[in-house]
């Protein structure tokens, strides 16, 4: 075993270099100035005080409102999609699960390009309605667009540990329930869902983690004045270059992101113990 | 007997192109210890779970108490099930899981806990309520499914090999807790197992099966005292099956020999099998004996030996006390009451 452990270390090093340390610096950024002169360095916490003024606070709720409305339509839409996939033979429900993600293995560009194309004044849904009489509707720049989106791009993260969940679920188990009176809806209710708790904060997790921190479908669906913090942070450090500001914002959503999941995972052991 | 409570009329069950009950016909009387016994594959499950209504049968009928329930669904019927893995609700307690079906009913809160802490009692968990289940013994996992299955008050418990996964030591003592349980409750129960001492020394009732066929039911005594052929004589125990023939009432030929018996009611020179226990068997001096042979292998059992004789016909299997030298030649000899004459099994 000895030996074994020994080969682990290079990838250490590796993620020491490539995650621990660009980390440490994002750190070290937001509470300097200066930017990249890292020889005259001062330390400050203006970057952070920075973050409460009303337009930067606001960015946060906008973004905070989008992404939690995304993560309930992907839970509502991914249990569903997950449970009846469930209901298929195993083969099917390999083919499903990979239609189910094939979206995932084309770029998000290419994907939100497309969705321009369909929501434009006179793309692909507006024609459609004009053929059938129809007024056209605007739907490109607007909050609609981006949760549209957003929702297809986080989908299958919620589908699959949902789905994953779901399955493991011991089919005797759905028996006794029927057995000890309980008719479908109580038996999902009280039995398939409480096992599946697992797999919904999972897919939570995931889909809320990518939704606060993105930046590309808001830019291309919502225009380039739509500001979530993903946005805000993008246009610190690639046009406005105060890295040190943009170090602060990225350190607060990192810190929140962790203390909504151990939130969560709080919730989920509590659950399991209580009941 | 009391009154019938199940009827399983020509039930058959297909799967795909298998057919896997072949028309059962069974009545299943109130408060009746009920065994099905058959190897692995023969149907058990699949009967079971259509009384409890987890399958549907492809023909026939399944009566309670003289209506036909084949269409109602399994949360309607006044049957509970422990199953062969127990199914406990993972994120429940013992006390929770116990009590998930009175819940169900939206039965009083005060009532619920008076239930559950004398069932609990019952199946000798008394205190377990707030234990988790997950981390049970295998035993005490049993008795949790017993008990949350007994609860309800079911006025038919199925069983379906609850005892498997224990231990050789668990399993007697659970053998007889269960009888007892039966007995203290007052319902009947329909068990399952392949387990043929299982069967005879827990059940009223034994139902021997055989590729989704009823072979035989009886007593545990009538079962093995008078298999109906030789698939039931050679599954209940050790035996020595005979091809012979009979000649008249009370009189039978086999190993070119005439035997007095106590059968009757078989035409004349009907071919017949002859089922003869080994431990019915004495084995004598040879000049004492029709049937002579030698001693071809000894093993000792923990009560008797198994000696095997080898005749000039087939080998005998014999369990006796005594010790015989293999290669010693000796006689077997066996009275009347001791062969038993069976109808002939058509196939194999
Ligand atoms: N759901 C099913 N689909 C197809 N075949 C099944 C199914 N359930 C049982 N069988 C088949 O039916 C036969 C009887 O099974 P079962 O009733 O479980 O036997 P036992 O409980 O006596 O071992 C077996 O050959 C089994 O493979
Ligand atoms: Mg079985």
């Amino acid at each position: 075993m000895k030996h074994f452990t020994k080969l682990v270390r290079p990838y250490i090093i590796w993620a020491v270099v490539i995650i621990l340390l660009p980390l440490l610096l994002i750190v070290l950024y937001s509470v300097t100035t200066g930017g990249n002169d890292l020889v005259n360095i001062q330390f400050t916490l203006d970057n952070f005080r920075r973050m409460t003024e009303p337009v930067y606070l606001a960015v946060f709720a906008k973004s905070f409102r989008l992404g939690l409305t995304a993560v309930g339509i992907c839970l509502f839409a991914g249990y569903i999609l997950a449970y009846f996939i469930t209901f298929f033979s195993e083969r099917t429900q390999s083919l499903l699960i990979l239609l189910v993600t094939i979206p995932m293995w084309i770029n998000t560009l290419l994907r939100t390009y497309a969705w321009i194309c369909l929501l434009s004044d006179n793309g692909a849904v507006n024609t459609l309605l004009q053929m059938l009489g129809f007024q056209p509707v605007t739907m490109m720049y607007t909050d609609f667009a981006v949760l549209i989106g957003l929702v297809s791009d986080l989908l299958p993260f919620m589908v699959l540990p949902i789905h994953t969940s779901l399955c493991k679920i011991d089919h005797s188990l759905h028996e006794a329930a029927m057995d000890l009176g309980a008719n479908k809806v109580q038996t999902f209710w009280r039995v398939t869902f409480k096992l599946s708790l697992p797999g919904v904060l999972n897919g939570i997790i995931m889909t809320f983690l990518l939704s606060i921190s993105t930046f590309v479908i808001p830019k291309l669906l919502g225009g380039g004045q739509y500001m979530l913090i993903g946005n805000l942070i993008e246009n610190q450090f690639i046009s406005v270059g105060d890295w040190n500001f943009g170090s602060a914002i990225s350190v607060i959503l990192a810190f929140i992101i962790l203390l909504a999941i151990t939130g969560m995972k709080q919730f989920d052991q509590e659950e399991g113990e209580e009941e | 007997m009391s009154n019938v409570l199940i009827e399983l009329k020509s039930l058959t069950k297909n799967f795909e192109d298998q057919q896997v009950l072949k028309g059962i016909d069974l009545n299943i009387h109130e408060n009746e210890f009920v065994t099905l016994l058959g190897p692995s594959g023969c149907g058990k499950t699949t009967t079971l779970r259509i009384i409890a209504g987890f399958e549907e049968p492809s023909g026939g009928e399944v009566l309670f108490d003289g209506v036909d329930i084949s269409k109602v669904p399994p949360y309607k019927r006044e049957i509970n099930t422990v199953f062969q893995k127990y199914a406990l609700f993972p994120f429940l307690n013992v006390y929770e899981n116990v009590a998930f079906g009175l819940k169900i009913k939206k039965m009083d809160k005060s009532l619920i806990d008076h239930k559950v802490k004398k069932t609990l009692k019952l199946v000798g968990l008394e205190g377990f309520d707030k234990r988790d289940v997950t981390r049970l013994s295998g035993g005490q996992q049993q008795r949790v499914a017993i008990a949350r299955a007994l609860v309800n008050e079911p006025k038919v418990l199925l069983l379906d090999e609850p005892l498997g996964a224990l231990d050789a030591k668990l399993r007697k003592e659970m053998q007889g807790e269960l009888k007892k349980i039966q007995k203290e409750v007052g319902i009947t129960f329909i068990f399952v197992t392949h387990d043929q001492e299982e069967a005879l020394s827990m059940s009223d009732t034994v139902v021997v099966m055989h590729e989704g066929i009823i072979q035989q039911v009886g007593t545990p005594e009538d079962i093995y005292n008078e298999p109906e052929n030789r698939f039931v004589a050679s599954f209940i125990g050790e035996s020595n099956i005979i091809e012979a023939c009979m000649l008249k009432d009370m009189l039978v030929s086999f190993d070119g020999y005439e035997f007095k018996c106590v059968d009757k009611g078989f035409k004349e020179n009907e071919c017949v099998e002859v089922v003869i226990r080994p431990e019915d068997i004495d084995i004598v001096r040879p000049k004492e004996a029709q049937i002579k042979g030698t001693v071809k292998s000894i093993v000792f059992k923990g009560v008797h030996h198994e000696i095997v004789v080898e005749t000039e016909h087939r080998d005998y299997t014999i369990h006796t006390t005594d010790y015989y030298e293999p290669g010693l030649k000796v006689g077997l000899t066996f009275g009347p009451d001791d062969i038993h004459v069976m109808y002939r099994m058509d196939w194999e």
